[in-house]
Order: C-alpha cells, then sequence, then structure tokens
C-alpha cells in the first residue's frame, strides 16, 4: 500500500516550533483534509486544525500552506509523496495549523 | 449577580446560519442587543452555506400560486405527522423572507422580463423553487445576511464559541456556558432570552451532507435543560449521494442540480430504471421521485443484489449530448474532468446520505419551547415536516423561522431583562474550563467515527428492532468510555476537547433517536422497518423525548389539528 507522509507544523506562539510527521494510507481521490482528519482519527486526535464544510470548498476556513503555497485542504489532493503542511502566514498563530482568520470584530474578545 | 457573567446581552442566539443569522437581524430591528454566537466562523459553518439551490415558495411567478398549495403539498410529504400550524407559517412567512431576501439582493435567479423563475421540484404540485444559481444558492444566501448583519446596529457577532450548557435559574433560561475555541477557556453569558438555530444531527451518520458543526448539540443542550424533543426518529436520507469514483472539492449532493436540469436516469446493476418499482411514477428522464421513495427504492436493489459496484445505484447522463453538459455546468464539468470523471462515457455511482432531520426541539408558533427564556429556530426545530421534509422546505425553514424566534426572543427580553445566578453556572463552568486527568490513548475523534458507524449500519434509512438494540448497546459503551468531564487542560482551538463535547452530545442525541426509532413499529417516509413495513394508521401520532435525572422518556402525542 502506497501512503502519504504529512510533515505538520505543530505548536503555538512563542513555542519552538517543531514538525510531527505521520504516514496515512493513500487512496487515490483523497483530499488533503482527509489526510488530517485520518491522522486525527487514527494518531493524533490533538492536532489543531480549522474547517467546517468537509469537502464542498463552500466554508473557506481550511486555508493553510501546502510545500509553502496557500490552499484550501478540502480541494488540494493528496498525494503519494512527502506533503508540508504550515500554517497561514502574516496571519496570527493559534497553535499547529490554526490561525486566527476572522474578522477582528468578530473574534472572542483576548481579555474577557 | 449579571456582573459575574463575562459577556451580557439582551437576546443570545446560539448558531449563525440562515436561521440564526435571521433571527439575530429581527432581534436587532426590533430593539434589542444581540449576541450571536457560532462555534465556527459567523455565516461559513452550519448547512446553510452548503445548500446547493432549491428554496421553496408561494411566489406565483411562473405559474399562479398561493401559500395554501405550498402547505397542501408540505403536509401530503409529511405523511401525516406534520404540526399543520408550524407548515402553514413556513409557507405564509416564507414569501415574506424571501421577498425581503431579494430586496437585499440576494440575486435569485431572473427570466429575462425581471420575474424570479422557480424550478419544479419533486414533490411540488407546480414550480416554486427559486435559486441563485445552480451550485451556489446556499453561500449567496448566508453572504446576504451576514452582510446584513453587519449592517444592522446591535448584534455582536462571535465565531469559534462552542456553548456546551445552558444555565437554568427559578425554571427559566437564563443564559449559557460556552468553550471559547480560540484561547481554550470557558465563558460565561448572560442572557435575557436565548435560540437555539444550531441545525439537526445529521453528522451523526457516517456518510452525510453536513458540515463538521451538526451532530445534533443543540438538541441535547435543550434536552438537558429540560425542553421537549418530537419526531426524532425522522432522518432524511438525501437519496443520491456522490459515492463514486472518489472525488474532491466537490458537494456530495451536487447530483441534485443536474437531475433538476438534465434528468439523468438512475439505474440498477443491470442498467435498469427502478423506482416505479416501488411506487415512483414513471422518470422518462425527469426527476419525479421523491426522497423517502428513491432512497427506498435504492436500498432495496442494493440489498436484493442489484446495486452498483460500490453499493449504491448508477446515476448516468451519458445519454446528455456534451454541448449541453457544457452549456448548463461547464465549470463544474472542467472540475469533474480534474477528477477523471466524463460524464458522457461514465456514470457515476450514487447512494443515500444523511441530510436533514425532520425532528428537533418541540415549540409552538412563536418558537417558544416548554422553557421560558428558551427558543429555537430552522432545522433545530421539530415538527413542521413531518415524517419527510419538501424538497426546498429547509432554507425556507430557516428564514422563516428565524424571524419569528427573533422577534419573540427580543420581546421577551425586554419584559423580563436579563437575571444571571453564578452558582448555577459552576458546573458547566467547571466541564468546559477546568483541566481534568490526562487519558492517554483516549481518541474521542477515533470515539466520534464509531459513532457514525453505528448509526449508519443500525439506525440509517432501514432499521430492525435487533439492529436498533445493538445500536443502543454500542452507544452506552461509547458513553462509557467518554467519561464525565474531558481529559487534559483547555489549549486554544483543542479540536479533542470539542470533540469531547460533541461526543456528550451526539451520544445523547443518538439515544434519543434509537429510543424513538425502536418504539415506531410502522413504516412511514423517512423512518422504515424492515421488521414493520407499511404504514399503520393507528401510528398518526408524534413522539416525544424528554430527559430527567439523566434517563430519557419516551413520550406520544396525538397530531396537532389543523391551524
Amino acid at each position: 500500500m502506497s501512503i502519504a507522509i504529512l510533515s505538520i507544523h505543530r505548536g503555538g506562539p512563542g513555542e519552538a516550533p517543531r514538525r510531527d510527521v505521520f504516514e496515512v494510507p493513500f487512496e487515490a481521490g483523497q483530499s488533503v483534509l482527509d489526510g488530517l482528519r485520518w491522522v486525527r482519527e487514527h494518531t493524533d486526535p490533538g492536532l489543531a486544525m480549522r474547517y467546517a464544510c468537509l469537502n464542498a470548498n463552500a466554508c473557506k476556513e481550511c486555508m493553510m500552506r501546502l510545500d509553502g503555497a496557500v490552499i484550501y485542504a478540502c480541494t488540494a489532493r493528496l498525494e503519494a509523496r512527502e506533503m508540508r503542511l504550515d500554517p497561514l502566514p502574516n496571519k496570527p498563530l493559534l497553535r499547529d495549523l490554526v490561525t486566527a482568520i476572522a474578522p477582528p470584530d468578530e473574534r472572542p474578545p483576548d481579555a474577557a | 449577580m449579571a456582573e459575574d457573567a463575562e459577556l451580557r446581552t439582551d437576546v443570545l442566539v446560539i448558531g449563525a446560519g440562515g436561521a440564526g443569522l435571521y433571527a439575530a437581524i429581527e432581534a436587532a430591528r426590533q430593539g434589542a442587543q444581540v449576541l450571536l454566537l457560532d462555534r465556527s466562523l459567523i455565516g461559513r459553518g452550519g448547512a446553510t452555506v452548503m445548500a446547493q439551490m432549491t428554496v421553496a415558495v408561494a411566489l406565483g411567478t411562473e405559474q399562479p400560486d398561493d401559500p395554501a398549495f405550498h402547505l397542501r403539498d408540505t403536509l401530503a410529504a409529511g405523511r401525516g405527522l406534520c404540526d399543520p400550524a408550524l407548515a402553514r407559517l413556513l409557507c405564509e412567512e416564507g414569501v415574506e423572507v424571501i421577498q425581503e431576501m431579494d430586496a437585499w439582493k440576494t440575486g435569485w435567479a431572473r427570466h429575462a422580463d425581471g420575474r424570479i423563475r422557480q424550478a419544479h421540484a419533486p414533490g411540488h404540485d407546480r414550480p416554486r423553487c427559486v435559486y441563485v444559481d445552480f451550485l451556489s444558492t446556499g453561500p449567496a444566501v448566508s453572504r446576504t445576511l451576514r452582510t446584513q448583519a453587519q449592517r444592522q446596529g446591535g448584534i455582536r457577532r462571535m465565531g469559534e464559541m462552542l456553548v456546551t450548557d445552558l444555565v437554568l435559574a427559578d425554571g427559566r433560561v437564563q443564559g449559557a456556558v460556552a468553550l471559547d475555541l480560540a484561547h481554550g477557556r470557558a465563558v460565561r453569558i448572560a442572557a435575557g432570552a436565548t435560540i437555539i438555530a444550531t441545525g439537526g444531527l445529521t453528522r451523526l451518520y457516517r456518510r452525510n451532507s453536513a458540515s463538521a458543526n451538526m451532530a445534533g448539540d443543540g438538541y441535547a443542550l435543550a434536552l438537558r435543560a429540560g425542553a421537549t424533543l418530537i419526531d426524532m426518529e425522522f432522518v432524511q436520507f438525501f437519496p443520491i449521494g456522490h459515492l463514486a469514483p472518489r472525488l474532491i472539492g466537490m458537494d456530495p449532493i451536487m447530483w441534485d442540480p443536474f437531475r433538476y436540469k438534465l434528468g439523468g436516469r438512475l439505474l440498477n446493476s443491470e442498467r435498469e430504471e427502478f423506482t416505479d418499482r416501488y411506487g415512483a411514477p414513471p422518470e422518462g428522464g425527469r426527476y419525479v421521485v421523491t426522497r423517502d421513495l428513491a432512497t427506498y427504492a435504492i436500498t432495496k436493489e442494493v440489498a436484493a443484489g442489484r446495486g452498483s459496484p460500490a453499493g449504491g445505484a448508477w446515476l448516468s447522463f451519458e445519454h446528455v449530448p456534451e454541448a449541453e453538459l457544457r452549456a448548463n455546468f461547464g465549470p463544474v464539468i472542467d472540475r469533474l474532468a480534474a477528477n477523471g470523471i466524463d460524464l458522457t462515457k461514465t456514470a457515476i455511482e450514487v447512494a443515500p446520505i444523511a441530510h436533514y432531520h425532520m425532528g428537533g426541539i418541540r415549540v409552538d408558533t412563536r418558537m417558544a419551547t416548554d422553557l421560558p427564556g428558551l427558543f429555537a429556530a430552522g432545522e433545530a426545530v421539530g415538527g413542521a415536516n413531518g415524517a419527510n421534509r419538501l424538497s426546498g422546505n429547509a432554507i425556507t425553514e430557516a428564514l422563516a423561522f428565524g424571524r419569528v424566534a427573533g422577534r419573540q426572543a427580543s420581546a421577551l427580553a425586554k419584559q423580563e431583562g436579563i437575571a444571571w445566578t453564578d452558582p448555577r453556572a459552576r458546573e458547566a463552568l467547571a466541564l468546559a474550563g477546568r483541566a481534568g486527568a490526562v487519558r492517554p490513548g483516549f481518541n474521542p475523534a477515533a470515539m466520534f467515527a464509531a459513532l457514525q458507524a453505528t448509526m449508519a449500519e443500525e439506525v440509517g434509512a432501514f432499521r430492525t428492532a435487533t439492529g436498533l438494540a445493538r445500536a443502543a448497546t454500542r452507544i452506552a459503551a461509547l458513553a462509557a468510555e467518554l467519561g464525565e468531564a474531558p481529559p487534559g487542560a483547555p489549549l486554544p482551538h483543542d479540536l479533542a476537547r470539542a470533540d469531547w463535547f460533541d461526543l456528550r452530545a451526539g451520544l445523547l442525541v443518538a439515544r434519543a433517536v434509537v429510543l424513538a426509532a425502536t418504539a415506531r413499529t410502522e413504516s412511514r417516509g423517512a423512518h422504515q422497518r424492515e421488521d414493520h413495513p407499511g404504514l399503520d394508521a393507528a401510528w398518526t401520532s408524534n413522539q416525544t423525548v424528554t430527559l430527567a435525572g439523566g434517563r430519557l422518556a419516551l413520550g406520544q402525542q396525538p397530531v396537532a389539528a389543523a391551524a
């Protein structure tokens, strides 16, 4: 069985960035989001990522970087090779692959 | 003391899909201060943004029409179980909200002479469904409401807030406790009135057309607070969800617009049309079969060994000339080509997929629940659609019920004011925010997948007493494994902690579905019992579910008389 290798940025603001590498069973017709959800269900449920609509390219929440380029994880094809996933640049990092992308007036306040 | 709560509002709206956004706009127009929360980002999560096409409303732009005709079709689709007063409200108020949405520039598709276009969907007696574009009605509806909510003063919008419990004092809902997902901390919210607009439960099924946040959490909030649920056994399956070959970046219910436009042919492994064998009118290349019947027919063919290779039915457009496919769906044809699919050469495989829940929180025509201070709106409400929902009624229901709930909640909040009793929130606050014991190997994402598998296998479109009993056993085992508190300390964007709360809600709601489905020993609409085929007139009643002392109780009530 061929595999996809996901090399994923881990950690939050102020932490020394590190990478975790996960091997995911590869099947043609999967998205990068499918691979990330596989990782959460089988290896590490603590992986932080953002998504809502799953596969419809409707919610636009699963934006991240694949090998440096900004993508939607639900429309990027999973491939049987090493794929580097990182949070969006120039957005405040929350944790792992999640950044603060909501308009500032639609976020929970920093000091409640 | 209300000062103890971090957030205070006249009206709290939980969920920012179509129902929640409309409720927030209406409550603010009536002068209330509104706090609109969503666990996802505002206007991006939920079901509305994923709607593909049809919105049913008796505008009469194609042929003369009247809400009374729309009501007649809605009641017929509901197989005798609709609450006629709620169904009537959907059909009548629906006309006003769709017209208001037009004034807000949703962009309903129009004829050259300016009339709004209406498509003829299965189950309707005439063309009655407005749409924006064949694949983008939902995003347009969401965008319109989001813009309107920004323009309308008095609405504080806040995403990434997962409401974990309602807070009661003296038998009245006084607000809620939420897990702020962005920061990983618990937040207290004092509210004069609260509206649940969290949608349905279809994420409880492995194959579903829902977004990741539709796992019955609003039903669980209502149940635990003491409200009543109704018609929980009725889960609508969308018959032709995409099955194979695998494709990415497409909504699995994408074939619906294709069928509206081009008909298409639904075929078994012998390449024969078959829905007419189960009582549907002959297709003849048109899209006429209702959702419950098509789901039944496909499931039966698969069980008889006449399914497609992946376990569904073939949907073929091979007879449609490429020029016609391109003229109607050009950009989609390109996306399909990128996935290696050429509709002129190959049929695709489709199978039923969990799509909508007819049941939900019991309300009156003011959208008020049994609990003072608590309202519900949209798919979260049960009763309007009975045993089977008519195509196109979901968005109409969301907008119409949202508007009514917003108006009524605003009036109540003005009358009652904001109260808050902090000790009542203590337990919920600790659950959401406190660090629990670390549990190595505990994987709530895997547990959720196990719940989805159980629901799909045993509580899906076809049910039996033995299968439902197996489901009850597995659900109880998962609940035992879940434990009483989420493990570990809350972190920013802590999906594992969110999963724990989703499981707490989803397992309770799954129990309610299994309980009601087990008791209903007949087949009606979306509830099909293999061991009790056929509709039984003695079952022309609604079932209710309540929670007391950790135990679910089933009740029965006669169907409400015509309004």
